[in-house]
């Protein structure tokens, strides 16, 4: 019995490197169900993850953790210079010490190097220890010269070039215009204009980039990385090791974090299967913390010098804005306004600025919260300037009724009315003040295509096993795969293992753009239903029973209306090897967008300029729900990613030296015990939804805005730079003078 | 901490100077034009710390030894000779907390010990906390209020916390958070894992981890 039919087309949003982009699919036309809510008996159940065990107890293995026979230790060294010609490299030093197995040039005399990081040569050694030895006794002779590395002065027409005349240093991110924009704002009630910049983060995953790559005796390789697509990384390593795509294996069963950086081999995946290829034995290549800061992506600043009007009634009628921002020698793209607003007249030019660092790459809902922060600071400056309160102002320009919903309950739970300061930066009793602050989100919250696929095999000893070739970030997919195939099936889950992280495994794709679970729920739940179909047509066969006698009930035992078999003793029957069946990804069990409010309550110390959040409300809605604890610990994350980002992390780049300057975790600044605060999740679940959504993005998106908001409303300091430091603090209470070493 | 390999592990200060140097010498090179080659080149001819040495110690009970670099840290020793990778390396300067192990009753980066002065020391890793088949409640909280995500921080908080339980048995939260304040979670587990370690020590966790845990159906952790 084959559940594919026909076909029809329909548009839905997949990741290109980890941006969500709308396109027109080709999928089966066959509607499926998740059912309803109350029926599910694991689907949304909050259950602890199934890999926790092997997590608390040190078994669980990363890239990081694979120990080979005769493995040696791979390095790269990077460039000092942030602009440098290679005029020449001498190999011969490293070469010659013992313990050096490997040593060669990544790129040759005469090459660029474009950013502090850029890889320069490989070293495969008998240790760590050693390889570094060998990183330092290579002989590198530069010609250095001049670099940029801070937007505004890249911007400048006497900058220095890039990309060294090759192309500008800055280039055209479109524009948008409708609208009359000098009339709306002639006629505007209020208008306000500034200046809004947000700062470059680095993905800072705990893990770094890297591989182990072993070749087999039998011209087969196997490569251990860690990455968020096994897949598309084992497409990418075919290509660059010239080998078919069948005789590799790309595994990665556990990863520490990725959160957008991690979508191929990158230049150290390469540069290891290169060394283990040459030296004829494993090679492990992990990126150093250095490494890992300055060269395996970023996310972009975002600045804008924008204008925006409101009319009496409190409606926004017009943006103007030039936004611009810097991915360094990558791209440095955001949407300015963000989404969460309808606006009739915009005049919006947008440019990507160059500059002598490291790529930019996809960071966790890539250039939103940069987007949100820009636009929902200058939304409430709007909103004050009208003498509107904020969430009014909110509720006046909201278009969405279920983030009109989300608000009121967010405000409900922070206690809104009690706790906004009416008169912000006046009356206060003391130096410590508090103030609350909110924020939007929007999200496609969609994925998955017809390429997609799952297996479901069932055993004859009753196990059963869910197969797909995705990888968990961290994100549970492993844990929830199992509860969709035990209440397909009706039966205890402890007879469901999941197997995953594996290209050898059915095709899944890249965990980006919050498209995961929207790609691999369908399809884990369509072989489900195949697995359920083809188990009867067997044990009807088995039996010599009418196929349309056998109903399968609660629990897994099989009927035939007279007698019932329990679900072990029914596996018996079947024949030898028992049932695989796949299953292929259906656009009716996907829905989106998905929306969110957040709220913060901060408080902040006049006299020293510190800023404390004490509370994170957040409403967020997620269409079918796969595993409630999962997801809420999925949303703590992206509040407190937010709460970094407006607060704590910053890369710092220096101009004279080229360098970042905070490339560790002791300066480059991730919010640590001391900054959580309370945390409330309410789930905005819709007990008619039809469709699965990926939420992994969207809570990351307004946590900053919402703090920023709240530090206004406490203290009166309008802070229009993150992150929301002490000294910006005060600065803009007047108490100290700004610090413009950043905008140079 | 003596040993018979005193003087194999001895390390001449200047040659440790010397060593520090060409660290910096290689990595301080100007700003504008030509870069001085010969910079690089002294620092290559400097002499650098090399040999092995035997390091013998308890590790979970269990007396291992290897020979390792004289460089090489605990961390390293424990992760690559000994095969116990439980243990994390994440920033190796002793800044996020991921390679947290207790050594001779105290908590140490590993990464910042050198193995040579672990030499006859007790060691306890992430590998130890389970005993006889049974997690130590600590871990079973971790599990149980999933305090973690990707996974990496998890072994060092879990030793952070475990530590933390053995010296105070009901930790306020401003304790909780103050004993794991060398640790950092990229995924955001923080508040679950407060929620863990008061769970673990009998306490009432905070209001929205009660507000998930009431409704829990099954078990799918084994």
């Amino acid at each position: 019995v084959s559940l594919q039919t026909k076909t029809k087309k329909i548009k839905t949003t997949m990741p290109v490197n980890g941006i969500d982009t709308e396109v027109e699919i080709e999928v089966p036309d066959i509607v499926a169900s998740w059912g309803k809510k109350f029926d599910r008996e694991y689907v949304g159940a909050p259950m602890p993850r199934v890999d926790g065990y092997d997590k608390v107890t040190g078994r669980a293995k990363y890239t990081f953790d694979i120990n080979l026979p005769g493995m040696l230790f791979g390095a790269i060294l990077r460039s000092p210079h942030a602009k440098a010609k290679i005029l020449s490299i001498d190999l011969s030093k490293a070469e010659a010490m013992p313990g050096v197995r490997k040593a060669y040039a990544i790129k040759d005399a005469g090459a660029n190097l474009r950013f502090a990081g850029d890889e320069i040569a490989a070293i495969a050694a008998d240790s760590p220890e050693i390889a570094e030895d060998a990183l330092r006794a290579i002989l590198v002779k530069y010609e250095v010269l001049p670099h940029v590395v801070k937007e505004d002065l890249a911007r400048k027409t006497d900058a220095p070039q890039v990309f060294g005349g090759q192309r500008p240093n800055v280039s055209n991110g479109g524009s948008t215009q409708r609208g009359d924009v000098d009339a709306t704002f002639g006629s505007a009630k209020t208008t306000v204009s500034g200046e809004w910049r947000t700062q470059a983060r680095v993905h800072a995953c705990l893990e770094t980039h890297g591989s182990v790559v072993q070749y087999q005796s039998d011209g087969t390789a196997k490569i251990w990385t860690s990455t968020q697509a096994v897949h598309g990384s084992a497409d990418q390593f075919a290509g660059l090791m010239k080998l078919e795509r069948s005789k590799l294996e790309v595994i990665c069963q556990n990863m520490g974090g990725g959160f957008g950086s991690k979508f191929g081999p990158g230049v150290e995946g390469a540069v290891c299967a290169r060394l283990a290829k040459e030296c004829g034995r494993p090679v492990k290549l992990m990126l150093d913390r250095r490494g890992e800061a300055e060269s395996a992506g970023n996310s972009p600043t975002a600045i804008v010098q924008a204008k925006l009007s409101a009319n009496a009634d409190g409606k926004i009628t017009a943006i103007q804005g030039k936004a611009f921002g810097t991915g360094g020698i990558g791209g440095g793209g955001f949407e300015y306004p963000y989404g969460v607003y309808k606006i009739d007249v915009l005049d919006v030019a947008r440019e990507n600025v160059f500059t002598n660092l490291g790529p930019s790459n996809a960071m966790r809902a890539p250039g939103r919260p940069q987007s949100s922060f820009l636009t929902e600071s200058g939304v409430d400056e709007l909103a004050v300037a009208c003498g509107i309160d904020p969430l009014a102002f909110r509720l006046t320009n909201e278009t969405a009724e279920k983030r009109i919903k989300q608000f009121k309950t967010g405000a409900a739970a922070i206690g809104w009315k009690e706790k906004v300061n009416p008169t912000p930066g006046k009356n206060a009793k003391g130096p410590i003040v508090r103030g609350v602050g909110c924020a939007g989100s929007t999200w496609g919250g969609r994925g998955g295509n017809g390429q997609m696929k799952a297996e479901v095999r069932i055993a004859t000893d009753g196990s059963v096993v869910v197969a797909v070739g995705t990888q968990d970030l961290g994100t549970g997919t492993r844990s929830y795969i199992r509860s969709i195939v035990a209440d397909e099936l009706g039966i205890d889950i402890k007879f469901v293992k999941s197997e995953i992280g594996s290209s050898k495994l059915p095709v899944s794709g890249a965990s980006g753009g919050s498209t995961t679970t929207p790609t691999v729920a369908p399809s884990v739940k369509m072989a489900a239903t195949q697995a359920k179909s083809d188990f009867l047509v067997a044990l009807a066969s088995a039996t010599k029973e009418k196929l349309e006698k056998l109903t399968l009930l609660p629990g897994g035992s099989v009927s035939n209306g007279k007698k019932t078999l329990s679900w072990t003793d029914a596996c018996k029957r079947l024949g030898p090897g028992g049932i695989v069946s796949q299953g292929t990804w259906n656009a009716s069990l996907v829905q989106g967008p998905i929306h969110g409010a957040q709220f913060a309550e901060v408080e902040v110390d006049t006299e020293t300029g510190k800023v404390r959040v004490k509370k994170l409300v957040v409403v967020q809605d997620g269409g079918v729900i796969m595993n409630r604890m999962l997801l809420t610990s999925q949303i703590n994350g992206g509040l407190i990613q937010g709460l970094g980002f407006a607060l704590t992390e910053e890369r710092i780049a220096c101009q004279n030296t080229g360098r970042m300057m905070n490339a560790n975790l002791e300066e480059y600044k991730l919010p640590g015990t001391r900054e959580i605060p309370e945390i409330q999740v309410i789930l905005d679940e819709d007990d008619e939804a039809i469709g699965v959504s990926g939420v992994a993005e969207a809570p990351v998106i307004p946590t900053a805005a919402a703090i920023a908001n709240a530090v206004f409303n406490a203290s009166g300091a309008r802070v229009r730079s993150l992150p929301i430091t002490s000294a910006k603090v005060l600065a803009a209470l007047g108490k100290v003078k700004a610090n413009k070493a950043n905008n140079a | 901490m003596a040993t018979k390999n005193d003087n194999e592990k001895q390390v001449s200060r200047r040659g440790f100077l010397q060593g520090i140097g060409g660290t910096l010498a290689a990595t301080a090179v100007g700003v504008g034009g030509v870069a001085d080659a010969t910079e690089a080149e002294a620092a290559s001819s400097l002499p650098t710390l090399s040999g092995s040495v035997p390091v013998a110690l308890t590790v979970n009970g269990k007396k291992v030894a290897a020979t390792v670099d004289l460089r090489r840290t605990l961390l390293e020793m424990l992760r690559t000779d000994l095969d116990l990778t439980g243990t994390k390396k994440v920033c190796d300067r002793g800044a996020c907390g991921a390679c947290t192990v207790v050594l001779n009753g105290k908590t140490v980066f590993s990464c910042t010990t050198l193995a040579i002065d672990a030499d006859g020391a007790t060691v306890e890793t992430i590998e130890g906390l389970e005993k006889n088949g049974k997690l130590h409640p600590i871990q079973d909280a971790f599990i149980r209020h999933d305090a973690l995500m990707c996974g990496f921080c998890t072994p060092g908080f879990l030793i952070s916390c475990k530590n933390l339980l053995d010296h105070n048995a009901k930790p306020s939260l401003e304790q909780i958070k103050e004993a794991c304040c060398g640790n950092l979670c990229r995924c955001g587990a923080y508040p679950n894992i407060f929620d863990a370690v008061l769970t673990a020590s009998g306490q009432e966790t905070m209001a929205n981890a009660k507000q998930v845990m009431a409704s829990a159906k099954k078990d799918g952790a084994k």
